[in-house]
């Protein structure tokens, strides 16, 4: 089971430059696991001391924001995209 | 002579160079321009202001541009209006809009903005520019663009009004309508800006992009003759121009240009539809919780700001406080502002000037003391919002005798309706 993760350029460091990896997971949470076993460094870039996302992060499922869903206990699937994507004033 | 130093986060304060960044790579917050203060306040004064053309660059030190600004040598500088009719419906006493709806050369306060992000990405190198907008923002980078002679594309959502959408294409961009909101706009563009390379305002420019929004507030307290108001409305969309309006006035008092012990007490207004800061705010929390926007304030519908947690905190560290109005208060608060003042503000205009009537109201901002609403965009463009609410022209021949039949069936009106029963 593998899933699509893109990428933000602050991040890439960590995925030897990589714009897209693809991990193992059943949750964001799990996935956010993996993606530290892969690409060490990476999980505190993304969470809080308390292992929250970060205030400044957003994470999408196929488009979605996670905080419309499950937060870290969304659910993903096989062949699910899932972007990580810095804050962005407004316009 | 350059007065910036450098960029710095503003969660963890790791420092970085001047260059088109915009997260922190530690702790992705939002990295902040850094300025030389000491050598500001050597070199800017009243004077040296009062000297210089009538626009935002005549606070250029307090701006983070290295050489002398290119973009936007017309913009900002806008009416600050004595609103005396606003202020009798109102019941207070001293009352002024700060008037961007005519801001050059695009009507709305991103005028100012942009000519910061513009000027900053040509000193940068870029041919193309670019920004993610509900509208306002995509027709100024379109404007400045073209006279800047660059490249540019705009993302919008697709549903936006005519006047916004024509209001960007006519300066000949490539636009992209975007099936969704604003949040998705965004969304997308963010992945764009990392693989395209080109200068978002609003996203690898946006340290500088909202330095730019200080000018609102260094015009404010110059032309209340350099002194603060005690209450200031300004509306909430992605945060930006808020806590830069508490930043404008906080550098003022750094660098020797206003003196005296007044703190505004600044107040975030939303549309009831779109309420994410407004909902942490009367919670007590620091949590934002993104929304799903529904309002006709497309122009403030964003659901998910990016700089909503910096709002509350300026709102909170003024003292002030926020309100939501619904669609319908929105329309009403349109309409008071034409028919006291003659200005024509859009949907988010509205918004402000009915919170402010809430919060008289609610006892929150007293009646006698000095207030300013900030008007940031321009009703033409966004005459869909209240086309079912005014009246429709009659319609007859060109004869005198139908006017005076006319005439005589019109109920007798004076000047333009001042009490709320009236204004329908």
């Amino acid at each position: 089971m593998s899933v699509r993760v893109r990428v933000p350029t602050p991040l890439r460091r960590f995925t030897g430059g990589a714009e897209e990896v693809s991990v193992a997971g059943t949750t964001i949470a799990t996935l956010v696991e993996d993606l530290e076993k892969n690409h060490p460094g990476i999980k505190e870039r993304i969470c809080d001391d308390e292992g929250k996302i970060r205030r400044f992060v957003n994470i999408f499922v196929n488009g979605d924001d996670i905080r419309f869903l499950d937060n870290l206990e969304t659910a993903i699937k096989d062949g699910d995209e899932v972007s990580i994507v810095p804050a962005i004033a407004g316009g | 002579m350059s007065t910036i130093t450098g960029l710095t986060c503003r969660e963890c304060g790791q420092e970085y160079p001047i260059a088109p960044l915009h997260v922190c790579e530690t702790c992705f917050g939002p990295l902040e321009v850094v300025y030389d203060y000491d050598s500001i306040r050597q070199q800017l004064t009243r004077e040296v202001i009062e000297s210089r053309p009538r626009s935002l660059w005549r606070y250029r030190e307090l701006l983070p541009v290295s050489g002398e600004p290119t973009v936007g040598l017309h913009s900002g500088f806008t009416p600050l209006v004595k609103a005396d009719r606003l202020a009798a419906y109102f019941g207070v006493k001293e009352l002024y809009v700060k008037d961007d709806s005519v801001n050059h050369p695009t009507f709305s306060y991103k005028d100012r903005v942009v000519s910061v992000a513009i000027s900053k990405a040509m000193e940068f190198g870029f041919d193309t520019v670019s920004c993610a907008s509900t509208g306002n923002l995509a027709n100024s980078v379109s404007a400045h663009a073209a006279r800047a002679g660059l490249r540019c594309f705009i993302f919008i959502p697709a549903d936006l009004e005519q006047g916004k959408i024509i209001g960007s294409t006519i300066y000949g961009p490539r636009a992209v309508g975007i099936r969704g909101n604003y949040d998705d706009v965004n969304r997308l563009c963010s992945e764009i800006a990392d693989k395209y390379g080109w200068a978002f305002v609003n996203i690898n420019i946006r340290p500088y992009y909202t330095e730019g929004a200080k000018t609102y507030g260094f015009e404010i307290a110059e032309q209340l003759g350099w002194r603060l108001p005690q209450h200031v409305i300004v509306p909430t969309a992605g945060g930006t121009i808020l806590p830069k309006v508490a930043k404008a006035f906080e550098e003022l008092k750094k660098v020797g240009l206003i003196e005296g012990s007044v703190r505004p007490k600044i107040y975030t207004a939303q549309a009831a539809g779109c309420a994410p800061v407004i909902h942490a705010l009367h919670k007590g929390s620091d949590l934002i919780v993104p929304v799903k926007p529904n309002t006709i304030a497309k122009s403030i519908a964003i659901g998910n700001p990016a700089d909503g947690y910096y709002v509350l905190r300026a709102v909170r560290d003024s003292g002030g406080w926020g309100e939501a109005v619904t669609d319908a208060e929105i329309v009403e608060g349109i309409q008071i502002l034409a028919r006291t003042e003659g200005i024509f503000t859009e949907p988010a205009g509205g918004t402000t000037v009915a919170v402010t009537k809430k919060l008289i109201e609610q006892g929150r901002i007293p009646r006698n003391e000095s207030i300013v609403i900030c008007i940031t965009g321009n009703g033409y463009k966004t005459i869909e919002a209240v086309v079912n609410d005014v009246e429709s022209p009659f319609e007859i021949n060109a004869r005198l005798q139908e006017f005076d039949e006319l005439y005589r069936s019109l109920a007798p009106t004076t000047t333009p309706a001042l009490g709320a029963s009236e204004l329908h």
